[in-house]
């Protein structure tokens, strides 16, 4: 699924897959642009250093991150596909100055789910990246306030993973102060 | 002696008058100024992403229509689009066209409930009175169309539900008129009014930089003077073909805000007007003509067998349907059997038809989009709205992510709020248009 | 105030039906707005449809004032806790109406963080279903909670899906089961 650099190479523009592609040759696991969605495939140790380049490279001057989610891949397709890590982490990064979108995705393990925090280059993770650790229990390493957001402190689990049946309901919690 | 002064928090909400929405701020008070502000969320979260896993892609259209209330068409618009991405169809002119409209009109609404409720906050009851009539001269417009007012499931992939129904046309321009009269008014009652400018100007204000670091986009981010629209930045249906402006504030106060909404209404009749100019010709004209059943009858006599004739007639559909019968049912749906019902003349005139119907309702089949994951956005009434949809080539979505403009909007409320005074916070928490259901889901 | 409690019966029972007739045009609402039926709630209370008809138009935000709650919107596990200390801050007589079908019985919500049916927290007159229900529906719910308030009516009792039966809402606080089946016998 590797788009072909040579060619673009030689016509001179390079789209912001190929730019990350050749600057990060070594983290990228794996590439593809599905329905024209350009994605990148990178290794969770190069997350932050992949991160700067999209925000401070200035041919791809990524200042928007658009949305931050997770997917988790336990029994995927019915458990015919086995996945290597069970998570991954889901970044969506827009340019307002070059009017274009990249797709970075970081595979997590199950044991050890955790990836570097992006608080530090765009505030709008904050929040996204504790949905994620409420939604799926994945930390985020040296993000300042990771809490739970959307649920309530006293439940137990992570809703949104596919091991949490979507109607096992908790004791209600009493009233409060 | 030595005076101790120590500053004061104040819980205000998440049931609250200045609250129209469920949201709990904790605020540190130093007097009347406000030092910090928590923001908790998450009073109205109803797991829309868990309930999308669990149900066929078709059946996701109802929890969208919850997630913004006060615009749902849009929500309707936006899934249906990213699943149509997924599955590379295409739709039919004139459904583009219909769901411009549409989303159009769930827009004005949308603002005009925004601009209703924070003024009523402010104090002027009688705005809200009379936007609350605008908005139910445009809840009819869509009753007419979809049969429901407000949680409608409107659009479908590949299409949408019916046809617009004859005279629709000319009501539309009416009560678009009756709209423009009351923006009017309500112009005149505000932009000139002394109290509602005192309390609007310099409130509440962020600066471009800070809002697109919080990621914030919409009617919060154009008021800061960032020309920011998916309609012009990623036109999608048929947004490249109408002329609008994309209305800019420049300081990004709460009075900034309120121009940039109601510019923007009038831009979106604008884009209505020009959609009916432009829109390909189909049952707007309304002419019927041909053997008309009531839709029980032709069902009746499905199940007597008596099916000979049966495809040669256009079944008669409830008034609120108009435009649901075979001829508009193909002028507004894609020619995609693997994905659009068959019109109910099919279902219950052949053989084939049933299959096909059965084949799309049925667990384990339905529609089924090959491997992959898209992100598609749109422009909401707060903002992008965008679905990320992760496929597992089944029936059933493997993951729904909403990327809904109000959550990052919310992230940076501190930041407006911070530094101003504590009754402040009603006139900026109004100007903001939170919406409990997109931003908790 | 001694012909309050005469034996006879005539006077009280005028009374009592003079003060039903006072209360039912007077409703001051609690309106607890959480979700898409509030956009119905606006429409119902604007001029449009005019609420204000029925004596129940001035929406109080503050549960010691009010009398009748209305419970508009789905009601989260987040949330419960809130609605329930809101209910309890309520003074008597009070009335609670479940508008819309999240807060009647959780609606299509069926999943691990919605309540299904405020019943099952605090005790519900007037049921108004509908997602969400048009504004002649609460109308309609409306003119019927009139005639409980008439009737000086109060429902007491909670839902309780173990055993598919109302319980009374006394029992709410550190209920049991034994203690509710207990309450079952002996009760006539």
């Amino acid at each position: 699924m590797t788009p072909n650099l040579t060619t673009s190479k030689e016509q001179g523009i390079l789209t912001p897959l190929q730019r990350v592609q050749e600057q990060f040759s070594q983290e990228v696991v794996e590439t593809h642009a599905f329905r024209g969605d350009e994605t990148l495939v990178i290794r969770p140790g190069a997350l932050l250093a992949v991160a700067k380049f999209l925000k401070t490279a200035p041919e791809l001057d990524f200042n928007f991150l658009m949305d931050l989610t997770a997917v988790d891949y336990l029994f995927f397709a019915g458990g015919r596909v086995q996945k290597e890590f069970r998570f991954e982490v889901v970044y969506h990064f827009y340019s307002l100055k070059h009017n274009h979108r990249l797709r970075i995705k970081v595979p997590v393990d199950e044991k050890d789910p955790e990836v570097d925090t992006l608080t530090g280059l765009w505030p709008s993770a904050d929040w996204y990246e504790r949905e994620a650790w409420d939604m799926f229990g994945i930390q985020f390493k040296g993000h300042p306030n990771l809490k739970r957001i959307l649920m309530y402190e006293e439940f137990q689990g992570h809703a949104l993973r596919k091991d949490y049946p979507f109607n096992k309901r908790q004791p209600l919690i009493g009233p409060q102060n | 002696m030595v005076t101790q002064t120590r500053n004061m928090l104040l819980n205000v909400g998440p049931s609250h008058p200045a609250m129209h929405g469920v949201i709990r701020l904790i605020m540190e008070l130093e007097g009347e100024k406000i030092k910090g502000v928590d923001v908790e969320i998450g009073y109205l979260h109803r797991a829309f992403e868990k309930m999308c896993e669990t149900v066929m892609y078709a059946q996701c259209f109802p929890y969208t229509d919850r997630l913004n209330y006060v615009s749902p068409l849009i929500n309707n618009v936006g899934f249906a689009m990213t699943v149509e991405k997924l599955l590379g169809i295409d739709v039919p002119e004139r459904a583009k066209y219909i769901r411009v409209i549409m989303s159009e009109i769930s827009r004005v609404t949308d603002h005009l409930t925004c601009i209703g409720a924070s003024a009523m906050e402010l104090g002027a009851m009688s705005v809200f009175l009379y936007m609350i009539k605008a908005r139910e001269y445009l809840y009819e417009l869509v009753e007419e169309i979809t049969g429901a007012r407000l949680t409608i499931s409107y659009v479908r992939i590949g299409g949408v539900k019916a046809d617009l129904t004859a005279g629709f046309v000319d009501k539309a321009f009416q009560k678009i008129a009756d709209v423009r009269k009351v923006l009017i008014e309500v112009d005149e009652l505000l932009t000139r009014n002394r109290i509602f400018f005192d309390r609007m100007k310099g409130i509440g204000t962020i600066s471009a930089d800070d809002a697109i670091a919080y990621g914030i986009t919409g009617p919060f981010l154009r008021s800061t003077g960032v020309a920011y629209d998916v309609r012009k930045a990623n036109p999608y249906l048929i947004y490249d073909r109408l002329d609008f402006e994309v209305p800019t504030g420049t300081t990004g106060d709460n009075l900034d805000r309120y121009f940039v909404r109601m510019a923007e209404m009038e831009q979106s009749l604008r884009m209505i007007e020009q959609c009916f100019q432009q829109i390909p010709d189909g049952a707007v004209s309304g002419e019927l003509t041909g053997c008309l059943v009531p839709a029980a009858q032709m069902v009746d006599r499905a199940k007597m067998g008596q099916t000979e004739d049966l495809i040669e007639d256009e079944v008669d559909l409830d008034p609120t349907l108009q435009g649901g019968t075979k001829r508009y049912h193909d002028a507004i749906n894609a020619d995609q059997k693997d994905v659009v019902l068959p019109a109910k003349e099919n279902t219950y005139g052949n053989i084939e038809g049933l299959m096909n119907h059965f084949k799309l309702v049925m667990y384990g089949h339905g529609i089924r989009p090959p491997v992959g994951e898209v992100y598609f956005p749109v422009e909401g009434a707060n903002g992008e709205l965008g679905f990320y949809i992760v496929s597992d080539g089944r029936d059933l979505p493997w993951r729904v992510r909403v990327h809904p403009p109000c959550f990052p909007i919310m992230a940076a409320l501190p930041k407006c709020l911070v530094g101003g005074m504590m009754a402040d916070m009603v006139s900026t928490f109004g100007s903001v248009n939170m919406i409990a259901g997109e931003l908790d889901r | 105030m001694s012909f309050l409690s005469s034996p006879t019966g005539f006077l009280t029972s005028t009374i009592k039906d003079a003060l039903g007739w006072a209360r039912k045009y007077s409703i001051f609402q609690y309106p607890f707005v959480t979700a898409c039926c509030g956009m119905e709630y606006m429409s119902t209370a604007a001029s449009h449809y005019d609420v204000d008809r029925f004596g129940a138009g001035f929406p109080r935000f503050s549960p010691r004032q009010s009398d009748v709650l209305f419970v508009v919107g789905t009601i989260s596990h987040k949330m419960a806790p809130v609605l329930k200390t809101i209910h309890d801050q309520m003074c008597e007589p009070k009335w609670v109406v479940a508008f819309g079908v999240c807060t009647c019985t959780g609606g299509f919500y069926d999943n691990y963080s919605t309540v299904m049916g405020i019943d099952t927290i605090i005790p519900v007159d007037i049921y108004i279903p509908g997602c969400p229900p048009r504004p002649e529906n609460v109308i309609d719910g409306l003119m019927k909670l009139q005639e409980k308030i008439q009737k000086g009516e109060q429902s007491r009792t909670l839902y309780d899906p173990r055993t598919k039966t109302g319980r009374p809402a006394e029992l709410s606080q550190g209920y049991s089961i034994e203690q509710h089946i207990k309450h079952i016998e002996s009760s006539p």
